[in-house]
């Protein structure tokens, strides 16, 4: 059988699973539209959390960072996983009380304005719709190399897929389908770990593989990719190298981690368990289940990095590397992308790869003319993980529908988000409060349709700076929605103008950091000052800002507060009953 | 229920947050990240504590601190009688 159509047999199968849930699990009201009528068990939630927040970049992109700057990137790990602390500890149990549908639901009541709640809108759209680009881009990415089809059917079909459960089932189809999609990654993204592990190292626990003897040259697998990283001229693996530094790292893995935290369309999943308890309980499964991955990833990553080099040189760097015409089909694969380039500059007929900027002896003695391989993107190196460890056909079969599952998972997460901020906070809240609950439900439906729509478009023409823009929205979330829902509960005399103006200043200086290093609304060259670290506040890029644009959010929500009256009494009431967990059931809707 | 015994409730509930908040911060940033050059005289396969730690140990320390918490945090409601 040809792998085309073992590809196609297994994102087949796997969509014919969605669609059947979508089926079983048709949405009758609001509250099943919104919160799954908050009846789904936390393990089941913590699956499906896991599968909406990991999105194409967790099972993409992310072992390639890690693998290409080493231990530089850790902050990726940590501060993608650390904000389920938050979100267990500070957020889900008391949003879970306080029992309606939305983040602006919640900022806009216990702030008693609906300026906050519009505020709240804002910052949920362009953060949700920002996210979501990625997402479509990304599978359309995954059915081009391994469907066959252009970038444009395989974008249809993914929003075809997704509109049948999105729009029939809402929360409840979402849910089960992130459900069948989460143990869809998670075999497709394991499996091929296992192998290479127990190839390198004979350690079936990547985890335990990446810290363990490299059975080729009986020392540390770490220590010998140290080793021929260095012998290559590129930096070693495990240290810390510029522009990475340590005050940036902190803040970095802090903005992150406050992020994830802010991120709406991961904060409703906690509103569909049953109970407070439950709340607290789903976030630690959540983590359990993302750990399943994140800690596979940098043994990912250091493996590959490991093999690619191998590969060209098979016996050592001072024997002759791997000749043009003896490449692997993996990389005659991927060349046919774009996404892997050679380039034969002294015409030897070999591959040199090495660090340019920084020549090892060799290069000098033999007079090489340049690193061959021109291009490497991040991005192939998990999808062609397979194919690198020389795995049977099937294996790539399964990355190929790993990797639709972790892309359509979180476009639908985010998909929920948006219409429910446009049906429930604009019309609802806002615009026709006395609307029916069948007009509600109808109008979440159409609002879910556009969005797809929109996402589809926007997938089909995405704005070049879509990659910068993800790291706006983790900036947006993190110095805009998080500060607010935190002094919402933590600080009983929190009021309207303290939030509010936190808000603006947090994300306006946010906003305005971002825009001075990479342009205003990203415009090349309209950038205020390079984007180099010399020229950064600090040494802060402008990925890092969202921690301090938080911490700018907080000073200023306190200062207003102390100038202005404080909160009412019935909202200081309201604050009193969302801090314990008796009597959640009873404020299920309002 | 008592006011009484609700402040006291959400007393102990932020002692625990704050306890676990500063092992949440010291295993990342701290053993991760700051103190990285102070753990490195401690092997671990081919590298030291501090990588094991940003790339693995947080990560595990993480999911520790959750069930620790919502374990704790059940007692406690049932002890003031605020569970549902």
């Amino acid at each position: 059988m040809s792998q085309f159509a073992i590809n196609l047999i297994f994102v087949g199968a796997s969509f014919a699973l969605y669609i059947g849930i979508a089926i079983w699990a048709r949405a009758g009201s609001t509250a099943d539209f919104y919160a799954a009528s908050r009846g789904v068990n936390p393990i089941v939630n913590g699956a499906a959390t896991a599968a909406d927040w990991m999105s194409a970049a967790s099972f993409i992109s992310m072992a390639g960072l890690i693998a290409f700057v080493g231990y530089g990137n850790s902050t990726f790990l940590m501060g993608w996983t650390g904000g389920y602390v938050l979100l267990a500890l500070l957020l889900a149990p008391y949003l879970r009380k306080f029992g309606r549908f939305t983040v602006p639901d919640f900022i806009g009541d216990r702030f008693y304005s609906q300026t906050a709640r519009i505020v709240a809108v804002i910052s949920l759209l362009v953060m949700s719709i920002t996210y979501v680009i990625g997402q479509m881009t990304g599978a359309g990415v995954a059915f081009s190399r391994f469907l066959e089809v252009t970038n444009t059917t395989g974008l249809f079909i993914a929003s075809a897929v997704v509109f049948i459960y999105a729009v029939l089932g809402g929360m409840k189809g979402i849910t089960y389908t992130q459900l069948a999609q989460y143990c869809v990654l998670i075999v497709a993204y394991t499996i091929p770990a296992v192998f290479i592990s127990l190839q390198l190292t004979g350690n079936p626990l990547p985890q335990l593989g990446l810290f363990s003897t490299h059975t080729e040259s009986g020392q540390p697998l770490l220590q010998t990719l140290n080793e021929v990283l260095v012998e290559l001229g590129f930096n070693d693996y495990t240290g810390m190298h510029a522009p990475q530094n340590t005050l940036n790292m902190v803040l970095f893995t802090l903005s992150l981690m406050i992020g994830t935290a802010g991120l709406p369309h991961v904060i409703i999943r906690f509103f569909t368990v049953p109970k407070v308890a439950d709340a607290r309980k789903s976030a630690g499964w959540a983590l359990v289940f993302i750990a399943l991955l994140y800690t596979v990833a940098p043994a990912v990553g250091a493996m590959a990095r490991l093999n690619i080099i191998t590969t060209i040189y098979p016996d050592g760097i001072d024997q002759p590397s791997l000749a043009f015409d003896a490449k692997p089909d993996w990389m005659l694969n991927w060349e046919q992308t774009g996404l892997l380039r050679f380039e034969d500059k002294n015409g030897d007929g070999m591959i040199q790869y090495y660090n340019e900027a920084n020549p090892p002896q060799i290069a000098i003695d033999e007079g090489w003319e340049g690193n061959e391989m021109v291009t490497f993107n991040q991005d192939i190196l998990v999808l062609a993980n397979p194919e690198i460890a020389q795995l049977p056909g099937w294996v790539i079969g399964l990355i190929a529908a790993g990797g639709l599952a972790a892309a359509l998972s979180t476009a639908a997460g985010l998909l929920l988000a948006i219409s429910s901020a446009v049906s429930h906070d604009l019309i609802k809240s806002i615009i026709n409060p006395g609307i029916s609950e069948k007009g509600e439900l109808l109008a979440a439906r159409i609002s879910m349709a556009f969005a797809i729509a929109l996402a589809t478009y926007l997938g089909l023409n995405p704005p070049g700076f879509a990659a910068q823009v993800v790291a706006l929205a983790f900036g947006l979330a993190a110095s805009s929605l998080f500060p607010a829902i935190m002094m919402g509960i933590f600080s009983k005399k929190m009021n309207s103008s303290g939030a509010i103006a936190g808000m603006i200043v947090g994300l306006g200086s946010t906003v305005l950091y971002i825009f001075t290093y990479l342009g205003w609304f990203f415009i090349p060259g309209t950038n205020m000052l390079p984007n180099t670290p010399d020229n950064w506040f600090f040494g802060i890029s402008p990925l890092s800002f969202g921690a301090v644009g938080a911490m700018l959010n907080f000073i200023t929500a306190y200062l207003v507060m102390k100038m202005t009256a404080p909160a009412p009494e019935h909202i200081q009431e309201l604050v009193e009953s969302i801090r314990v967990p008796k009597g959640a059931g009873a404020a299920v809707d309002h | 229920m008592s006011d009484k015994s609700t402040d006291d409730y959400w007393k102990a509930n932020i002692r625990i947050i704050t306890i676990s908040m500063v092992i949440w911060a010291l295993v990342s940033f701290g053993f991760g990240i700051v103190f990285r050059p102070l753990l490195s005289g401690i092997p671990i396969g081919g590298t030291d504590l501090g990588f094991w730690f940003a790339q693995q140990g947080s990560i595990l320390t993480f999911i520790v601190l959750i069930f620790y918490y919502t374990w704790y945090m059940n007692r406690l409601d049932h002890e003031f009688g605020v569970e549902e």
